[in-house]
């Protein structure tokens, strides 16, 4: 059975997303990159730097992988909007991961901007994907403005905290008709394999692989634990039990 | 004329275009997305959009991030 990722029509064997945030070089992003096995990619839209050394669009180019453009940085719908614009005109997409933050410290989303960004650019053609909060009815509430996916926060961006409340992710997959998507947070691989246990169709990670001390062998481990979180997901968990439950039989025992 | 070329102010020739703008922050254009006074001006537009005196112009690209 082919188990991919589908996401407003396309579909990925992957089901790891990647950032590209935070890498020290170009080599080492690449390398990353490679060994998570990511088919998807985000990148940000910032002002042109002469002096920048080499191409980020090129080693995606050449690692075969979709670009998938963000609004980091926007604080309001409207500077969410132009940036998913420009994005659209530099890079040939209509795919956008919509960041709306509320502030620098937190970087959470702020949801009164991010619905109004996101019914916007739904309006305008659009494919959003939207960073949101662990708010299982904002969630619902994008999904109805018509985001292709929704990606819950497990933790604030950058902070390594895994998932904070593994039981409103659940809700929001109970419900969800479109993919959940785990986006900030992870910190190590089983964050990474817990969202998938949860029910979660992918997770999109950067930081926890970029600034590791060997990012590919990070990648290759985020790689390897969404695939067993997923494998696990599929395959049923028993539930938990209070007491011991012996696995080899009491018949026949000696003595 | 001065105009704000990301966000710093540049003196540039009168009649210039949002083209020979781009021209003067990169090299390559691919990749490449223009906002004129907080709007998109479309790659086919560039040659044929001047910029006025005082025009704020962001010349952006992908970058890592996210």
């Amino acid at each position: 059975m082919d188990d991919v990722l589908s996401i407003a029509g396309e579909t990925f064997g992957s089901r790891l997303i990647m950032g590209t945030g935070g890498a020290p070089s170009m080599r080492a992003l690449e390398e990353a990159l490679t060994a998570s096995g990511t088919e998807l990619t985000t990148v940000a839209m910032r002002r042109v730097d002469p002096s920048a050394q080499g191409s980020l669009l090129d080693v995606l180019r050449t690692c075969g992988i979709k670009v998938l453009p963000n609004t980091a940085g926007c604080f309001t719908a409207g500077e969410a909007v132009l940036t998913a614009k420009l994005a659209r005109e530099a890079l040939q997409t209509n795919w956008v991961k919509l960041e709306v933050i509320a502030d620098e410290r937190t970087l959470l989303p702020d949801p009164i901007e991010l619905l109004d960004a996101a019914e916007q650019l739904v309006d305008a053609g659009f494919t959003v994907l939207p960073y949101t909060s662990d708010d299982p009815v904002l969630a619902r509430r994008l999904e109805q403005v018509g985001c292709a996916a929704v990606m819950p926060l497990g933790s604030p961006i950058g902070s390594g905290l895994g998932i904070r409340n593994p039981h409103n992710i659940e809700l929001i997959v109970e419900q969800a008709t479109v993919p959940v998507v785990l986006d900030a947070g992870i910190g190590t691989a089983s964050d990474a394999a817990l969202a998938m246990e949860l029910g979660c169709d992918a997770v999109l990670l950067a930081t926890a692989v970029t600034r590791a001390q060997s990012p590919a062998l990070m990648a290759a481990a985020m790689r390897h634990a969404v695939e067993a979180g997923r494998l696990a997901r599929l395959a049923g968990r028993i539930p938990k039990r209070r007491y011991a439950q012996a696995s080899s039989p009491w018949e026949g025992i000696s003595g | 004329m001065k105009i704000i070329i990301n966000g710093a102010p540049r003196e540039v020739p009168d009649s210039s275009t949002v083209a020979a703008v781009v021209a003067l922050v990169t090299e390559s254009a691919a990749g490449v997305a223009v906002a004129l006074n907080d709007e998109v001006v479309r790659r086919g537009d560039w040659a044929s959009t001047p910029v006025q005196n005082a025009d704020r112009i962001e010349v952006l690209t992908a970058v890592q991030g996210g």
